[in-house]
């Protein structure tokens, strides 16, 4: 899960981290107010779930409450990435000697949370560490002893030669690497931490990316996501404990297990189709995700067909099959179904779909052809 | 033959009374696997299926029936503590089927289960089974049977795909390993690429990767410079979508890491026969037992 800018600089506020003054606007009005509040030049921010917001003309200098005011008119409303931008963040604007680029990633080669930090901040990232890649630091953490004093001095150290701002930076590397790890975080930077004309050491934008799995036991950052930035539909699934992604195909896919569904859809494509979604129902399924995995589907009008592709291991494939029955009774399908169906209670399965009237194979490639053929008007 | 598990593995059940649990250790049991002990805390001294011991705790069903090796079916909130005292109780493997687990438990669990030079397999992955001998987790049994490949993959019901498809056209295996599709897991492609290299009766590989991450493209340098058996490889979400998260933490590709095209790439550049689809590996890997 994402957080906007706002939101993730508000819980390093929280750990300590020093961030100039900001507030969250939805109107011009309110973005004026702020700025005649904070009687300094602002900045306005777009708070959308997209990198590039700057060259996208979604964060602006305004010296004026007034220019506030303009500013925040174009960029509210406006679309970023195909975003529409709801909210900005108006925030004092720092007064800028340096940029450096701080961040903590799980690594999964070092299995480990790994700090990169590097003094040529600001910019893009990626392309410091594809054409200058000495001018990063990585630093891996042992979770069990956390970042200590002296690593982060190092880190400090390799940001600034002054050991004042070293010291801030090392202090602000601890703070960050506490709200890593206390919100449960895959990803979180500082980028850019600036140091100002009289010496401050300062975040002035931070990101943070939550590890889905960690929601469940962490509902305070639960609480902060922002279902108006994402696609209903799949808003919809993921309460109802499906994975759904929707695509611009007509063969809708309900398939069990990430790399089934994606194999699946590459099926589809390799056979001439286009797969409507990515859906997968997780394991442990019962019937009743097997319904809203339906009424999700059949909510997108391009879907001409609809292709079941179940291989049952901790998934019972009995349980699929009632949901189909118990689905389609309540409301009967406007499309073609196919179903291919195996594994665990497979017999079972396909004793119940038989006796409702369905046929099912246990062939992927068969049920994949069919469904393409049938989405293109076929019999 | 077989790798990691055979006729001799003497399994304890961490998690054998909860829903997934039960139904599992009783496919286990019938498919032959010597389930020796299980543990749920409260429930030590009663038996399930009146005939295996229940324990408070996996050191107790170690000491008391010899059990060397651990499945783990408990929710994700608790998988790392039970990750953590099955590597602590005298196994020498643990499978993790927990999906669900936050990576940053992983982080710890790590390090803790390595240092104890314990397997760790898992956690998000569907087990493994060695046909014939024992299966560990919830691969179907009925999918499998006897034969000489060895097939590894991050994906369950992909996994599950290709078995079938082998053995329906009568290629049988040595065994099957689900490595899992998370971020950090405790057994890699390289791990199982190696074990199947030093098993006797393993004359072929069939590995199942998907989008996301380099493990691949380290995997496809490890046959190319360690491996004397045929390797055949297939890449799930090669029409996934840039920058999209396909369910699995590890199936995520931004830019150009981990695309489907470079792993594919990666696996041509190491003389690995290569699978468009599911169906293919079956005519691979055939030409490549001749």
């Amino acid at each position: 899960m994402n957080l906007h800018e706002y939101q993730a600089k508000d819980i390093l506020k929280g750990f300590g981290v020093p961030i100039p003054p900001g507030e969250v606007a939805t109107t011009p009005e309110q973005a004026k107010a702020l700025a005649e509040k904070y009687g300094t030049a602002v900045m306005v921010k777009a708070q959308v779930h997209a990198g590039g917001r700057g060259k996208a003309g979604g964060v602006k200098f305004c010296k004026t409450p007034a220019d506030a005011f303009e500013k925040a008119t174009a960029i509210l409303g406006m679309q970023i990435k195909g975003l529409t931008v709801e909210k900005v963040l108006v925030t004092v604007a720092a007064d800028i000697g340096s940029e450096a680029y701080v961040g903590i990633i799980v690594d999964r080669a070092r299995k480990k949370p790994v700090f990169m930090v590097s003094a040529a901040g600001g910019i893009d990232i990626e392309q410091v560490a594809a054409e200058t890649p000495e001018k990063i630091k990585y630093h891996p953490v042992d979770v069990r002893y956390g970042l200590q004093t002296y690593e982060a001095m190092q880190l400090g150290f390799f940001l600034y030669q002054d050991v004042k701002l070293a010291r801030a930076a090392a202090k602000i590397m601890q703070q960050l690497y506490a709200a890593f790890m206390a919100s449960g975080c895959s990803l979180a930077e500082i980028n850019p931490l600036v140091v100002t004309p009289t010496g401050e050491v300062l975040a002035v934008d931070g990101k943070m990316v939550i590890d889905d799995n960690e929601l469940d036991r962490k509902p305070a950052v639960a609480a902060l996501r922002d279902e108006s930035s994402e696609e209903p539909s799949e808003v919809d699934a993921r309460n109802n404990n499906l994975t759904f992604i929707k695509l611009d195909g007509d063969v809708g896919c309900v398939v069990n297990g990430a790399g089934l569904a994606m194999a699946t859809m590459d099926l589809v494509k390799y056979y001439g189709g286009e797969p409507a979604n990515f859906l997968d129902i997780g394991g442990s399924s019962n019937p009743e995700k097997v319904v809203n995995a339906l009424r999700i589907i059949t909510a997108d009008t391009n879907v001409k067909a609809i292709l079941f592709n179940i291989f049952g291991g901790i998934t019972r494939t009995d349980d699929v099959a009632n949901g189909i029955v118990t689905a389609t009774k309540a409301n009967p399908l406007k499309v073609p179904l196919v179903i291919r169906l195996t594994g665990t209670n497979e017999e079972i399965a396909m004793k119940i779909l038989t006796e409702n009237g369905f046929s099912a194979s246990s062939d992927m490639d068969e049920a994949v052809q069919k469904a393409v053929a049938l989405a293109k008007g076929g019999k | 033959m077989s790798v990691f598990i055979n006729k001799d593995t003497k399994l304890v059940v961490q998690g054998i009374t909860g829903r997934d649990g039960s139904f599992h250790t009783k496919q286990m049991m019938e498919y032959g696997t010597q389930v020796v002990a299980g543990v749920t805390p409260g429930k030590g001294g009663q038996t399930f299926e009146s005939t295996v011991p229940i324990y408070n705790t996996v050191a107790d069903a170690v000491s008391a029936t010899g059990a060397n090796t651990a499945v783990i079916y408990v929710p994700p909130p608790f998988a790392a503590d039970a990750i953590m005292e099955a590597a602590d109780s005298g196994v020498q493997l643990v499978v993790c089927i927990t999906e669900g687990v936050p990576v940053l438990d992983m982080t710890k669990v790590y390090p803790f289960v390595k240092e104890r030079g314990i397997r760790l397999i898992g956690p998000n992955c569907p087990g493994l089974i060695s046909p014939g001998e024992s299966k560990v987790g919830i691969i179907p049994g009925r999918i499998c049977t006897p034969g000489p490949v060895g097939v590894v993959s991050r994906s369950g019901t992909l996994t599950y795909e290709i078995v079938y498809q082998l053995t329906r056209a009568g290629i049988g295996q040595t065994s099957c390993v689900g490595i899992g599709g998370d971020p950090i897991n405790g057994t890699n492609f390289i791990d199982c690429l190696a074990a199947f290299e030093a098993d006797p009766h393993t004359k072929a590989v069939a590995m199942m990767g998907e989008i996301g991450g380099t493990d691949e493209q380290e995997a496809a340098d490890f046959v190319k410079h360690h491996m004397t058996k045929p390797v055949v490889g297939f890449i799930a979400g090669q029409t996934a979508p840039p920058g999209r998260r396909m369910g699995h933490a590890g199936a995520i590709i931004s830019g150009s890491a981990g695309t489907a095209a470079e792993k594919i790439e990666a696996f041509e550049a190491a003389g690995m026969g290569v699978a468009k689809r599911p169906l293919d590996f079956v005519e691979l890997i055939k030409a490549r037992l001749k």
